[in-house]
């Protein structure tokens, strides 16, 4: 495992740095790439000065409130549709078929909804995430060992207490396994529709100095931008490990 | 019968086909008196029934027709207060220590942390888990994690235990050795036991009374009583009485098990 990883950090590195050589070298056009070190100025410099700091905690705001309306409507709907199996059948084809969607092009219809700002961003997020969630809650629920249930009926629990003390943790490792793709997909939604069109925002930055030429600016971001998502997919990975781990699971 | 501790009475059990299949009648009629205190076992062939007249007889299932008394109480869809049940499966919680699996019921019917605390210990000691309260169940053996799951069915102090093949997925030694815990806990707290086994030597060796039952659907064919001590372990396989209770067991058993062979 530790192998592995050094392997893995071995192979970035190689990569940057062939990166930094092809750049260095003129092999690669600089209008069109910058090398690392040069990205890696524009990020410091977008961290140091503080002017990104508003679009910053603008998309993050955003994006939070996408993962908090796709995660709880989704945990509600998945088990909403445990309880009804009719329905369940029905509407399952469509939530399979969900992410043939380019959910994109509702975005302008969204803009006309919502109006220009953080709404049609945050609707664009959740609509991305919240299928996600869902499927993920199905199969968490349904993959609950009977016998847990049985127990749970021999010792006599409330239905309630049923739900909150066996179903939900049993389902534990699916939830947490569909809250990280809510992350990732409501990251995703949000960025992108900032990058199509907003006033505000990461994604809008990024485009801005895309459109003004801008190079340093705009790889500065996409590094600081990746940097910020591994190391958020790291830690809720590194968190799902430790939970898995107790219970045998991995 | 005055002193029965649980009582069915034409106990029947129909399962709806699913879409155009036939129904299954899967059980009896079944009539059965428990003495309080006795240790009786259920034997018969695969698909007979056993598991079903547990179901019935602790509340998780309702029977289509007859009745069952628990302490002179109909039991109606729910488990009464004072039954415990222990499954085949292991169905200890994942996500929680030996000790949190243990106090499980208690906490939920609102006991004071303190006497769940006492009660989990004295358990977890009795049942050789004091030294693995913290482990997890991933941590431990099959047999360890059934043992568990016979603690955290002991603490609430059941006065009928109802075991669904709880050795089932053990080893022979290890059963063997089970079966000695199942009739020290027996001696020691006075309850009713009944035990649903496929196992004729395990019925034999643990009981005052087995029943034998029918292919499906399950009915109670014959009532073998065996007369030996309560002091009694796992070492009175080797009387010769052993061999006369399972040789009679066996007769009966025998064309059942075919008839159920032949029809699976």
């Amino acid at each position: 495992m530790k192998r592995a990883a050094a392997i893995r950090w071995l192979l970035i590195a190689l990569l940057v740095a062939l990166l930094e050589l092809a750049c260095s070298l003129r092999w690669i056009d600089p209008t069109a790439i910058i090398p690392p070190s040069a990205m890696l100025m524009g990020a410091m410099k977008i961290v140091l000065i503080g002017e990104w700091q508003r679009a910053i905690v603008e998309t993050l705001t955003t994006v939070a409130i996408a993962v908090a309306l796709s995660s709880a409507v989704g945990l509600l709907l998945g088990w909403a549709l445990t309880r009804a199996p009719r329905l369940r059948r029905a509407v399952d084809p469509l939530l399979a078929s969900w992410y043939a969607i380019p959910t994109f092009v509702f975005y302008p219809l969204f803009i006309v909804l919502f109006g220009l700002g953080r709404w049609p961003l945050v609707a664009i997020g959740f609509l991305f995430a919240v299928v996600a969630m869902t499927l993920s809650t199905i199969q968490g629920i349904e993959r609950v060992p009977r016998t847990l249930l049985r127990a749970a009926q021999a010792m006599r629990l409330t239905r309630t207490q049923t739900a909150l003390r066996v179903v939900l943790p049993s389902a534990a490792p699916w939830l947490f396994a569909g809250l990280k793709l809510v992350v990732a997909y409501a990251f995703i939604g949000v960025v992108a529709g900032e990058f199509i069109l907003a006033n505000e925002g990461f994604g809008h930055r990024i485009a801005f100095a895309y459109n003004n030429f801008d190079n340093r600016a705009m790889y500065g971001a996409i590094l600081l931008l990746l940097v910020f998502v591994a190391t958020l997919n790291a830690s809720l990975a590194g968190w799902e490990k430790r939970l898995l781990r107790r219970r045998g699971l991995r | 019968m005055n002193d029965a501790h649980a009582k069915l009475r034409g106990v029947k059990r129909i399962y709806r086909g699913v879409g155009k299949q036939p129904p299954t009648h899967a059980l009896g009629p079944v009539d059965l008196d428990l003495k309080r205190g006795e240790f009786l076992s259920v034997v018969g062939p695969s698909g007979c029934g056993k598991s079903t007249l547990l179901d019935v007889l602790a509340g998780l299932a309702r029977p289509d027709e007859g009745t069952i008394e628990f302490e002179g109480k109909l039991v109606q869809g729910e488990v009464p207060d004072g039954i415990g049940v222990v499954f085949q499966e292991d169905s200890s919680f994942p996500w929680l220590t030996v000790r949190e699996n243990a106090g499980f019921a208690l906490a939920r019917a609102g006991m004071a942390p303190a006497e769940i605390k006492e009660r989990v210990d004295a358990t977890l000691s009795f049942m050789g888990l004091a030294s693995f309260a913290e482990s997890y169940p991933v941590q431990l053996s099959g047999g360890m994690r059934q043992r568990l799951c016979i603690a955290r069915t002991l603490v609430t102090r059941p006065r009928l235990l109802l075991l669904d093949e709880p050795f089932g997925a053990l080893d022979q030694q290890t059963r063997l050795l089970m079966g000695d815990e199942l009739l020290r806990l027996w001696r020691e707290t006075g309850a009713t036991v009944l035990l649903i086994t496929h196992a004729l030597d395990e019925a034999a060796m643990l009981s005052d009374r087995v029943a034998v039952m029918s292919a499906r659907p399950g009915v109670i064919l014959d009532l073998v009583e065996t007369d030996w001590p309560r002091d009694r372990d796992s070492r009175i396989v080797s009387e010769p009485s052993f061999g006369a209770v399972t040789a009679r067991l066996w007769s009966t058993l025998r064309g059942e098990s075919m008839k159920s062979m032949a029809t699976q």
